[in-house]
């Protein structure tokens, strides 16, 4: 699609699984309606799922005016060809002009696709959207170079304009109940035979039940915890504050606990209010998944460690005796 | 000297498994005195313990000059390691120069199974003075009988064959020696105990016990009586190895002091401001520098079959003291904090050691070259 | 199997530096390697053609130097490769970018017969965007599985590990498929110095703009949709307060004391 076809408003993905939406949908709301009110257009989510009517809701008491919603089972687990598919008749039938999608694993799978077959530019892992009011076109800021470069990108000739934005990066909107506001809703074209992959199996790795992209509280233990069994530290240290437990590439190729709480640049990127680092040197590839972090606190007993040139605040000292401290002036802090 | 592309590609494929690797448990097995098994087993994966076996053997036969870069590398990361493929090496030279097809198929079938090799010569009795070697071999119909002990050999118990030197005539002396090549797994063939050493930690050193071992006639490489010369030959070209790898220590240990100096406050500034160190380090790297360039030039010599013998013995007599007082300066420029396990400068300084006692003292070096120079 | 491993020359990002001067980033002297997730991939094709039989070929765009990641390939286990470098290929977006492969990836399929798999790293570590292997699956029309962390050949199907915010699932998709490949299971082994002898001796093939039928137009800058305005290094702000106390307790407390004013927890 060219910019000459009329395309209009702005949309933002909203994506679900087993009928629950990932929050950086939601997140994205707050730059979808910068751009629109700024564009003086309509700011639509879309949502598909099974079940999810509900989430129709919320969006648009997150700030959307109108919801495009596909309610269909074929959506209660995610696969490449049932949501590019249709949200492809969508954007044949509705032209839209702007395309949100958060950088989850499925937004990275699909957004890329959907671009490809629009033969339109799509620019990953925003760290900030704004509408250009010269170029009368989305301004996209992403970092490269393991985020040594910014870029500002715009896709000038072609709609709808797309882009993708970590979890983390915007905070939620302000949410009104009583914003009013259209819900459409739309069929699922696809047949079961259309669809080229089938999960066989679901393994869950994860003991708590913690999403670490969607954390507001992240601690996170490395090589200085020396063993295993040391990660009762971490876990202890995240219980009282309520959050979850990462992982430096150390601890986990070490085998101290299950990749999917590595953070880093081979592991996942977070960007939470609160990410402590324990017994976490800093390197370049950790720093890449967690310096988008709001406040960032270090524990480690090198003064020279990488870490603490990104750590807002750090402790020089020895793990095992901070972190015992810090839960015990958390409770206090909790009980008084 | 002018490092190739394909010496710098072999080379950075080296480094980068040591840096990798090894670097991250070295101080590790250096306190356990254990050599790592795995990262053995990685390196003949590699191919490391084929440097000096001939293509049409299915090995790598790499020029001295390759051999020497490679030597450097491994010197900077671990000098145990460096020892092991050093032996391994001379083993290869011992049946390059004089042995067989037959045997050097054999021989060199064991290393591409995936085999380190040792090297047999030193006794309890028999250090420098090789004359003394006690270890018999008789022969008995279409064997020969190996009795005596060896002491002190690297790779002994890992390796899967050893070259081995022992009297077919005590009476004889030096002039009674022969070399064998004694597969590892032969019966007599008895390790010893296991040395606890002061530094090359990571490299395996035992006993060795030969106990009414049979090996077959053919076994013995090239002529009774002659195995004092071939030694000498073989340790002419090997021992530059340790030229090469005395190079790579020093040079690590004057990396790492740089970096220390750097970083190292006291009053008020670091401790690269200061003339007494700064004066340390241009002498520690001068020295270095020439002792790589002898090295280099040794090798080079033994490339072309050039009248390297002197060379060879210069290079590693002073790339070896070299090593030992750069890695002492480097102890006393780390202050008390060189002193300390936790830093990787004493390791450095124990390791350097050995490079001026093995492979001939550099007593015996300065024996040979002098030896060289008057008898012209 | 016959694979096809699509890989891209990058500079080690942990090596990049900013010049503290001209605050741009300095890329003398920082060391070229194969990008990190295509290792991964790599590896996977070598241990599926190990397993079951079949042939590695790796490809890539880029200028002649890229030749060196192509051979370090060879070195471990690519059995044929491919350079596609043309001036008219430069500035590429991510859409020209698996243009380019794909037109490519069809024409090899006439020397290397068809590929039933397709193999990328996950995202290139300078652009970072992980886009090029979905593209190319579109641009092919064939199936794809991204943050691929196994992947098993039984029969004619293809299984993949793919992860997910939990853990991960196994998918089975229809080959020909395009699997993007993150850290894996298996670490990319290292060469021997045999073969990285052998694979610095053996011809990388050259291919260029006129090497196939393809439209220009819709390669480099041209061919772009994405349009980069402006490009700058981050400010690096470096105003963290480092605490270190007699005692670990005397530190939380002074820790506790400044965060509890900013209402950090």
């Amino acid at each position: 699609m060219s910019a000459n076809i009329k395309n209009k408003n702005v949309w933002v993905f909203i994506e679900t699984e087993y009928g629950k939406e990932k929050k950086v949908g939601f997140e994205l709301l707050k730059p979808g309606r910068e751009i629109a009110d700024a564009v003086n257009q309509d700011l639509v989510a879309i949502v598909f799922g099974k079940d999810v009517k509900n989430v129709a809701t919320k969006a648009i008491a997150y700030g959307a005016d109108k919801v495009i919603l596909v309610d269909n089972p074929i959506f209660e687990r995610y696969s490449t060809d049932a949501v590019t598919d249709t949200l492809m008749d969508l954007i044949n039938k509705y032209n839209p002009d702007t395309i949100l999608i958060g950088a989850t694993i499925n937004g990275r799978d699909f957004g890329p696709r959907v671009a490809c077959r629009l033969k339109t530019g799509l620019t990953a892992d925003c760290t900030s959207i704004s509408y250009n009011e010269e170029t009368g076109n989305v301004k996209w800021t992403r970092p490269a170079f393991g985020g040594n470069l910014m870029a500002d990108i715009e896709c000038p000739n072609n709609r709808p304009q797309m882009g993708t934005v970590r979890p983390g990066v915007y905070k939620l909107p302000l949410l009104k109940e009583d914003k009013k506001g259209e819900i459409i809703e739309e069929e699922c074209n696809i047949s079961e035979s259309n669809i080229r992959t089938k999960i066989i199996e679901t393994i869950k790795e994860v003991t708590e039940n913690i999403n670490l992209e969607e954390a507001e509280i992240i601690v996170s233990g490395g090589r200085g915890l020396g063993k295993a069994e040391n990660f009762s530290y971490i876990r202890d240290l995240a219980k009282v504050l309520g959050g979850a437990v990462g992982s430096s590439r150390a601890a986990v190729d070490s085998g101290w606990i299950p990749h999917a709480h590595q953070v880093g640049q081979t592991g996942k990127t977070v960007a939470p209010k609160v990410y402590i680092a324990c017994g976490i040197s800093g390197a370049i590839q950790h720093l890449a998944g967690m310096s988008g972090s709001d406040t960032i606190i270090a524990i480690n007993k090198d003064k020279n460690a990488p870490i603490f040139e990104v750590a807002h605040y750090g402790i020089v000292g020895d793990l095992f005796e901070v972190i015992p401290e810090f839960i015990k002036e958390i409770e206090k802090y909790k009980n008084s | 000297m002018e490092i190739t592309n394909e010496m710098r590609d072999l080379g950075d494929l080296i480094e980068k498994y040591f840096k990798n690797e090894v670097d991250p448990v070295v101080a590790e097995y250096d306190a356990r005195g254990e050599y790592p098994e795995k990262v053995y087993n990685d390196l003949i994966e590699m191919g490391l313990n084929l440097l000096a076996v001939p293509t049409e053997h299915d090995g790598l036969m790499v020029d001295h000059k390759t051999e020497t870069y490679i030597a450097e590398i491994l010197g900077r990361h671990d000098c145990g390691i460096a020892s092991a493929i050093g032996v391994n090496n001379s083993a290869c030279s011992t049946m390059n120069f004089f042995g067989n097809d037959e045997q050097k198929k054999d021989f060199f079938g064991i290393l591409t199974s995936g085999k380190l090799a040792g090297f047999c010569l030193t006794e309890p009795n028999a250090g420098s003075d090789s004359a003394s070697v006690k270890t018999t071999a008789k022969l008995d119909g279409d064997e020969y009988v190996l009795n005596g002990t060896k002491c002190f050999i690297t790779n002994g118990g890992i390796a899967g064959v050893y070259i081995v030197i022992a009297s077919t005539d005590l009476s004889k002396g030096t002039k009674g020696l022969s070399v064998f090549y004694v597969e590892g797994n032969r019966e007599g063939l008895i390790i010893g105990k296991h040395e606890d050493k002061m530094g090359i930690r990571l490299s395996n050193t035992t006993q060795i016990i030969f106990e009414d071992c049979r090996i077959p006639k053919d076994h013995l490489i090239g002529q009774e009586g002659k195995g004092f010369v071939y030694a000498m030959k073989t340790l002419g070209t090997s021992r530059n190895f340790v030229g090469g790898m005395a190079v790579g220590l020093a040079q690590r240990a004057i990396d790492e002091c740089v970096e220390y100096a750097k970083s190292r406050v006291q009053f008020g500034k670091p401790i690269a401001y200061k003339q007494g160190i700064q004066f340390m380090l241009a002498d520690m790297q001068t020295q270095t520098a020439a002792a790589r360039e002898l090295a280099y030039h040794a090798a080079d010599l033994i490339d072309k079959n050039e009248d390297y013998e002197i060379y060879v013995s210069m290079s590693k007599l002073f790339a070896s003291d070299v090593a030992m007082k750069v890695t002492t300066d480097g102890v006393q420029i780390f202050g008390g904090y060189g002193y300390m396990k936790e830093y990787p400068m004493e390791k450095m300084m124990r390791d350097a050691k050995i490079l001026q006692i093995y492979e001939g003292t550099n007593q015996i070096q300065r024996v040979v070259i002098s030896n060289i120079m008057l008898s012209k | 199997m016959n694979i096809l491993v699509c890989i891209k020359q990058v500079p080690d990002t942990t090596e990049i530096k900013i010049n503290p001067e001209t605050n741009t980033l300095m890329r003398e002297g920082v060391p070229s390697i194969v990008n990190t997730f295509d290792s991964y991939a790599l590896e996977l094709g070598v241990r599926l053609k190990e397993e079951h039989g079949g042939k590695v070929t790796v490809m890539s765009m880029g200028p002649e130097q890229a030749k060196a990641a192509l051979k370090e390939c060879l070195s471990v286990g690519a059995d044929e490769a491919y350079l596609l470098s043309d001036r008219a290929f430069g500035g590429s977006d991510t859409l020209a970018t698996s243009f380019i492969l794909a037109n490519f990836a069809k024409q090899l399929e006439n020397e290397e017969g068809k590929f039933d798999l397709i193999l990328c790293g996950k995202q290139a570590i300078d652009g970072d965007t992980g886009q090029v292997g979905p593209e190319m699956a579109e641009h092919l029309g064939i199936a794809q599985v991204t943050y691929a962390t196994d992947i098993k050949a039984e029969g004619d199907k293809t299984l993949v590990k793919r992860e997910n915010d939990q853990g991960y699932d196994w998918i089975e998709v229809l080959s020909p498929a395009v699997i993007t490949v993150t850290k894996s299971d298996f670490e990319p082994r290292y060469a021997t110095l045999k073969s990285k002898i052998a694979a610095n001796k053996a011809e990388i093939h050259v291919l260029n703009s006129k090497s196939i039928n393809i439209d220009v137009e819709k390669c480099g800058l041209k061919g772009s949709p994405t349009k980069v305005k402006k490009s700058y290094t981050p400010k690096k702000e470096n105003n963290g307060i480092i605490i270190k106390e007699e005692t670990a307790s005397a530190s939380v407390q002074t820790l506790m004391r400044l965060i509890a004013d900013k209402k950090v927890i």
